[in-house]
């Protein structure tokens, strides 16, 4: 599949990055302090967040290790477990064809890229025989409908718009009633960055869940939050209050192909066990990639070449 | 009995009985508690040793206000220390060159750069009455020149037109070319969101620096960033000459240390906060507020601002008690040299003094040698507590002692010891006589005066 012929390449631009620094602090043999020490900066600076840092290390700590596991591959792979151990179980592929209509409601803070997401995902689950329909609710940013209506226009996908200014659940409603009707396999609604922290923003977050389920009460199947991997420990406060106004169902990260290397994500999955759907490394419409532990794990530790 | 003094002179007369200073090990201590937080809050771990190492020195040896713990002192000095690293000066656009003023826009995406434009464009045209041209030069996120565009018409501000299939350099030019002819007086050139890694884009950068020739390039970053933060700010600082940064997202609730890491790293004055959706919602920087969010222990600081102030009255009362106790040591006179030379020195102090008009002219005249503080506080550090507690007792060969051990003579050693009695003397005539007594001197005793040159 086209998607998975682009990890190894999108994970190699990323692993480019992830790997500075951990090079030269598994060349040492003990985990001495000093080296413990080079762990907890490396992880820090990755965004993996203090009390998280602390407890790995302190798990690491615990450990006792002969000789032969203390060399430097051995070690490498100490870490790699403490970080499978969280991300495997989280792993989840959405990208598969869906028996009977499938509601993705999509929210996020500004600027995540929760449009451009989109545009991908639709793109993806087209590919896999999908009948895909997109609704425009975020209809207050200037031009975000004119966006996510050229990703669909290029790649075929039926959209479901208003004009800028209309009311989002509306929008949201149409577009699941269309669904409904035609026999669409997947409903996936854009809606507004907003700040988790304002209220009325987060009604009418709330608003848009409500009206939906007038027309199907399981509606929206799957609320997915995006987060942008450059964001540090914000990110926890993120989930955090869009999880009181609607069960998350698991979340993409976007923006893995700069130097960020979305270290919270560990922390997030530690707290929330929020399944990880998938990873954004680009910006052309297949850097859309389902999340492998892994992969991500090796890619964030990888040693840079 | 003091009422009549002025407020500085308070301070600069003032001095604690039993003196607590921060050693290295309470330092130490609290800077662990700090450097948590300042993680906590995303400051680049980098950026986060240097600030902790930087700040160290301030600590140690600082006085601790009473009934505030050592703890709070240090948050109060590293709250200070924030301000300061975060900026302190305002710092404004530079609007001062021949128009048209070329601002050019960057950043990642996502980091608000297209809402950031339109806000500054607005506020240039509101707040400085200032014509602007806004252009979009992104032509790879689909609909992003619209955005601009519909953002220019909802608001009065004037955009380029949008040619579809130009090139962003051949858009610049055709911005230039454009105010040029119409007028304004400012073009800011919005461009793509792109990865700091992404050569390609970034060379695209360097090429619509050489083409525009900024006056000003902005970078337009989140205020929620982690860690990367620091990469970011300084590869894009290597591509282009950066000149200042707006911080978007200011209203969320993240803790901004991303400001701290790139303030520190590229030096760049961050001028504005971009605090809501609202097109006037941009507010010029204030340090004290992303300090307060950074650290996160505001309710500290103002607790230990609030413990000063108080202390100033305790201070006076002190010093009423000690004076009229007719017990002017050394150590009290010590305290005063450091105060004094907080506030500019001797003639500082005197010209501060209540019904000075009289003593003014005979302060100027007397050509105060303002070296001489830091003198007389090594002779007063070269004494015994014993010394300092009872002057009398120091005779030839303890003079001679303190004369070699603050590396000044014993003709300086005798000068101060004259100059304490003399102004012992003051002190007690002051206390005797009540409300008005400086007043009543005749000035300053000449005697006193000739002593201090």
């Amino acid at each position: 599949m086209q998607i998975f012929k682009k990890i190894s390449e999108g994970l190699k631009k990323t692993s480019k990055n992830f790997g500075n620094g951990i090079n030269d602090i598994f060349k040492k043999s003990k985990p001495s302090n000093e080296i413990l020490q080079d762990l907890g900066d490396f992880m820090i600076s990755s965004d993996i967040g203090l009390p998280l840092t602390e407890k790995i290390i302190q798990n690491i700590k615990n450990k006792k290790f002969s000789d032969e596991e203390l060399n430097q591959k051995n070690f490498l792979e100490i870490l790699t477990n403490e970080m499978l151990e969280i991300l495997e179980p989280v792993e989840e592929n959405i990208f598969n064809k869906s028996n009977g209509l499938k509601t993705i409601l999509v929210c996020g803070v500004n600027g995540t890229g929760k449009t451009t997401t989109i545009g991908k995902l639709c793109k993806i689950l087209k590919d896999n025989n999908s009948k895909v329909i997109v609704g425009a609710a975020d209809t207050f940013r200037a031009a975000a409908i004119e966006q996510l209506d050229n990703w669909c226009q290029k790649n075929s996908i039926d959209i479901e718009k208003s004009d800028p200014g209309a009311d989002p659940a509306a929008v949201a409603f149409k577009t699941l009633e269309k669904a409904k009707l035609n026999n669409y396999d997947y409903c996936i609604i854009d809606t507004a960055g907003r700040l988790h922290n304002k209220k009325n923003l987060m009604d009418e977050f709330s608003k848009i869940i409500r009206v939906m389920k007038k027309i199907d009460e399981n509606a929206p199947e799957k609320t997915i939050i995006v987060l942008d991997a450059t964001t540090g420990q914000n990110a926890l406060n993120q989930i955090e209050e869009f999880n009181k106004i609607s069960k998350l169902s698991g979340l993409i990260m976007t923006k893995l192909d700069g130097t960020a290397k979305g270290g919270v994500l560990l922390s997030i999955t530690e707290k929330y066990k929020l399944p990880i759907y998938a990873i954004g490394v680009g910006e052309q419409v297949d850097d859309l990639q389902p999340f492998v532990a892994k992969d991500f794990v090796k890619a964030f530790l990888a040693k840079n070449n | 009995m003091f009422e009549n003094l002025t407020d500085k002179i308070e301070s600069a007369f003032s001095f604690f009985n039993k003196i607590t200073r921060l050693d290295e090990k309470q330092a130490d201590e609290g800077l662990r508690k700090i450097r948590q937080a300042l993680l906590e809050s995303d400051v680049a771990l980098s950026v986060t040793k240097k600030f902790i190492e930087d700040v160290k020195p301030k600590i140690i040896g600082q006085e601790v206000l009473k009934s505030i713990t050592p703890g709070q002192m240090i948050i109060k000095i590293v709250n200070d220390e924030l301000i300061n690293v975060l900026g302190s000066e305002k710092s404004d656009l530079n609007l001062e060159n021949v128009p048209p003023v070329k601002i050019l826009v960057v950043g990642l995406q996502g980091s608000g750069k297209t809402t950031s434009t339109a806000k500054l464009a607005h506020f240039l045209q509101k707040k400085l009455t200032k014509k602007v041209l806004m252009t979009s030069l992104d032509i790879y996120r689909p609909a992003a020149q619209q955005q601009l565009q519909v953002l220019g018409n909802d608001n009065d501000i004037k955009t380029l037109p949008i040619i579809e299939g130009q090139l962003p350099v051949e858009i610049s030019k055709r911005a230039l070319n454009a105010v040029s002819l119409s007028g304004e007086d400012v073009v800011i050139f919005d461009t793509a969101g792109r990865t700091q890694i992404d050569q390609q884009m970034m060379m695209e950068l360097k090429q619509l620096e050489n083409e525009i020739r900024p006056h000003e390039i902005i970078l337009v970053a989140d205020s929620l960033t982690g860690q990367d933060a620091v990469n970011i700010a300084q590869e894009f600082q290597k591509t282009v000459n950066l000149s200042s940064i707006i911080l978007t997202r200011i209203d969320g609730d993240g803790k901004g240390g991303a400001a701290l890491s790139m303030k520190a790293v590229t030096g760049c004055p961050i001028k504005f906060l971009a605090t809501g959706e609202k097109i006037d919602q941009l507010e010029t920087f204030h340090p004290d507020r992303i300090a307060n969010r950074i650290l996160g222990m505001g309710d500290v600081v103002s607790l230990v601002e609030k413990v000063a102030e108080d202390l100033e009255q305790e201070k006076i009362e002190k010093i009423e008690d000690d004076i009229k106790k007719g017990s002017f040591t050394f150590d009290t006179y010590l305290q005063q040299i450091r105060q004094m030379k907080k506030v500019g020195g001797m003639s500082g102090v005197l010209s501060m003094m209540p019904g000075v008009s009289k003593m003014k002219k005979q302060i100027d005249e007397s050509n105060l040698d303002e070296s001489l503080l830091n003198k007389q506080e090594a002779i007063i550090l070269s004494m015994t507590q014993k010394e300092r507690d009872n002057p009398k007792i120091i005779g030839g060969s303890r003079k001679k002692r303190i004369a070699n051990g603050s590396g000044t003579d014993i003709s300086m050693v005798n000068k101060l010891l004259k100059q304490h009695k003399m102004m012992t003397n003051v002190m007690k005539k002051m206390s005797k006589g009540g409300r008005g007594a400086l007043q009543g001197l005749d000035g300053i005793p000449p005697d006193l005066l000739n002593n201090l040159k």
